[in-house]
């Protein structure tokens, strides 16, 4: 919206570059780590998985010093207008970051637990079919972040109830594996908060997408967010889904 | 009644407008597993605008030092109860505007001002206006504290004095008492109203100038830069100040610090060589301004 004239002090314009910077590092981390867990858990790699945990530290580690490098900037600079905007934007999408590296990590925990058991291929593929939208969904958004693009974060904003729609559908096909055969709860309900994890890493995305039209408008979103994510009303009624 | 009820409009009108930014903040981060079942509302930020009339009303003011032309057809309005500030680089603009409130242009004698500014709904130009009663409601302190040569108490009694405000000495010796107390500067020197007003320190000279402006009762207080040659605590008491008095009066404050016009005022109106860029609420001025100028000015990208 505004073309960006550089500040009159040259340091303050490279502090608020290298801020961007180091969004965008932990953006590609936070995106890495999601697709190792992803494969630690479909091709079954203890090893992977554990590497995958170890990594989150480096995501928390970005977020604190995104943190001071905002808190710092407030005290030295009293950033006013779009530079506020953008000092609180960092530190608001740095947060759904790490959020996002945690339930990357979670993930790979889980796929960790069950790396010894066979899965059913279909429901893994249901799985790594909403990995592939939850992924991509962050993947613009982030690129909206870096180009200051607010239609397209109001497009990624829209697009997060296709996400609850598939973990719906999901939540409902583990629901009918775990009545089938007892044996299969242990399974299922690891694979059940796997998908849980990339259901609420599209919220974070949502947010983010949020967090970027505020910063390029200065207004929030008008309307109401898309959810569909039900199944927290879905009852359970001990019958297999027909 | 009507003074109390104006504030308070003023003040909601503000408070509203703030209210769409922080609570939104804090929603957006507090996203829980049980939260997604909410549906998430966004408030968009209303633009709440004080129907009450406006104490001073500008059209088209234009003025002219000699044949350079200093201000483009400024209208502006400023509400009652409030801080305005102005804002702009050096050579803007702002003071002009200011002075020309008071008809302080007057004194100039190549000064020329052409437009209309109200007061009260009263063209403050119109030739039956006289100057001195008009600079009696409208008081002005000034970027360096001036006060007179004279007492602290005399420094303050003049103006009523003058202007024959006061019955007799009892009555003067009241008002001194209360102006000075308004200025939030009678507990340190009312041992010594005696003493030359040169005697105090840079802040309470400031101060002392204030309550020499308001002894005169005024209805609009201009301030132009009051605190910029003073000390951190000194600006700080005298933002204190001007937060309490507006309460009573109607401010104008010229500023260059923009975190000073943030603090203070309620209102903004950005100047940029002479023309009026952009005026509104203060809060969306400073986290959103509309016009490329301002942002610029005010992130500190030109000058």
């Amino acid at each position: 919206m505004f073309q960006d004239n550089e500040h009159i002090v040259r340091s303050y314009d490279e502090e608020l570059s290298a801020l961007a910077n180091r969004l965008a590092a932990m953006g590609e981390l936070t995106t890495n780590l999601l697709d190792d867990a992803m494969r630690a858990l479909i091709e079954r790699d203890a090893a992977l998985a554990k590497a995958t945990v170890a990594k989150d530290g480096e995501i928390d580690e970005l977020e604190r010093k995104v943190e001071e490098q905002v808190i710092l900037t407030i005290a030295k600079r009293q950033p006013m207008a779009q530079d506020l905007r953008q000092v609180m934007a960092a530190i608001r999408i740095a947060a759904d970051l790490e959020r996002i590296g945690d339930m990357g990590k979670n993930i790979a925990k889980r796929a960790l637990a069950i790396s010894a058991a066979s899965h059913p291929d279909d429901l893994l593929r249901g799985i790594e079919h909403m990995h592939e939208m939850g992924r991509s969904q962050l993947k613009d958004v982030l690129e909206a972040y870096l180009n200051r693009d607010a239609d397209k974060a109001l497009e990624v904003w829209r697009q997060d109830a296709e996400i609850d729609a598939k973990y719906n559908a999901l939540f409902r096909e583990l629901l009918t594996y775990m009545m089938e055969d007892p044996r299969n709860i242990g399974l299922c309900t690891h694979l059940l908060f796997c998908a849980k994890n990339i259901e609420r890493i599209g919220d974070h995305t949502t947010n983010i997408a949020e967090t970027i039209a505020f910063l390029v408008n200065g207004e929030p979103i008008d309307g109401e967010r898309p959810k569909k994510d039900v199944t927290s009303q879905t009852p359970f009624t001990g019958e297999p889904d027909t | 009644m009507l003074r109390t009820d104006l504030t308070l409009s003023m003040r909601l009108s503000t408070d509203f407008c703030t209210s769409g930014l922080i609570p939104r903040a804090l929603g957006i981060l507090g996203v829980t597993d049980e939260a997604t079942d909410k549906t998430v509302t966004m408030q968009k930020t209303a633009a709440p605008k004080t129907s009450a009339k406006p104490k001073i009303s500008s059209k088209n003011v234009c003025v002219f030092y000699g044949e350079k032309q200093a201000l483009f057809d400024v209208s502006l309005d400023i509400p009652e109860h409030a801080v305005t500030a102005l804002i702009g680089p050096s050579g803007c603009g702002k003071s002009t505007y200011l002075r020309c409130i008071n008809r302080m242009n007057d004194v100039i004698d190549i000064a020329r001002v052409t437009g209309k500014i109200e007061l009260d709904g009263v063209d403050i130009y119109d030739p039956s206006i006289d100057v001195v009663e008009l600079r009696a409601r409208v008081g002005m302190v000034f970027q360096k504290p001036n006060p007179f040569p004279k007492s602290i108490f005399e420094n303050v009694a003049y103006g009523p004095r003058i202007h024959g405000l006061t019955r007799d000495k009892t009555d003067l010796e009241e008002l001194v008492v209360t102006s000075l107390k308004r200025a939030s500067l009678f507990d340190e020197v009312k041992d010594r109203l005696d003493d030359p007003g040169t005697s105090l320190s840079g802040g309470q000279q400031q101060r002392l100038c204030i309550a020499r402006a308001i002894a005169t009762q005024p209805e609009v207080i201009l301030m132009d830069e009051p605190a910029s040659a003073l000390d951190p605590i000194a600006t700080a008491r005298i933002e204190e100040l001007i937060d309490e008095l507006r309460q009573n009066y109607t401010i104008l404050i010229v500023t260059h610090s923009m975190q000073q016009a943030a603090r203070v005022s309620q209102k903004t109106a950005f100047f940029h060589l002479g023309h009026l860029v952009e005026h509104g609420d203060t809060d969306q001025i400073f986290t959103n301004p509309k016009d490329q100028r301002t942002q610029d000015y005010i992130t500190g990208r030109f000058g």
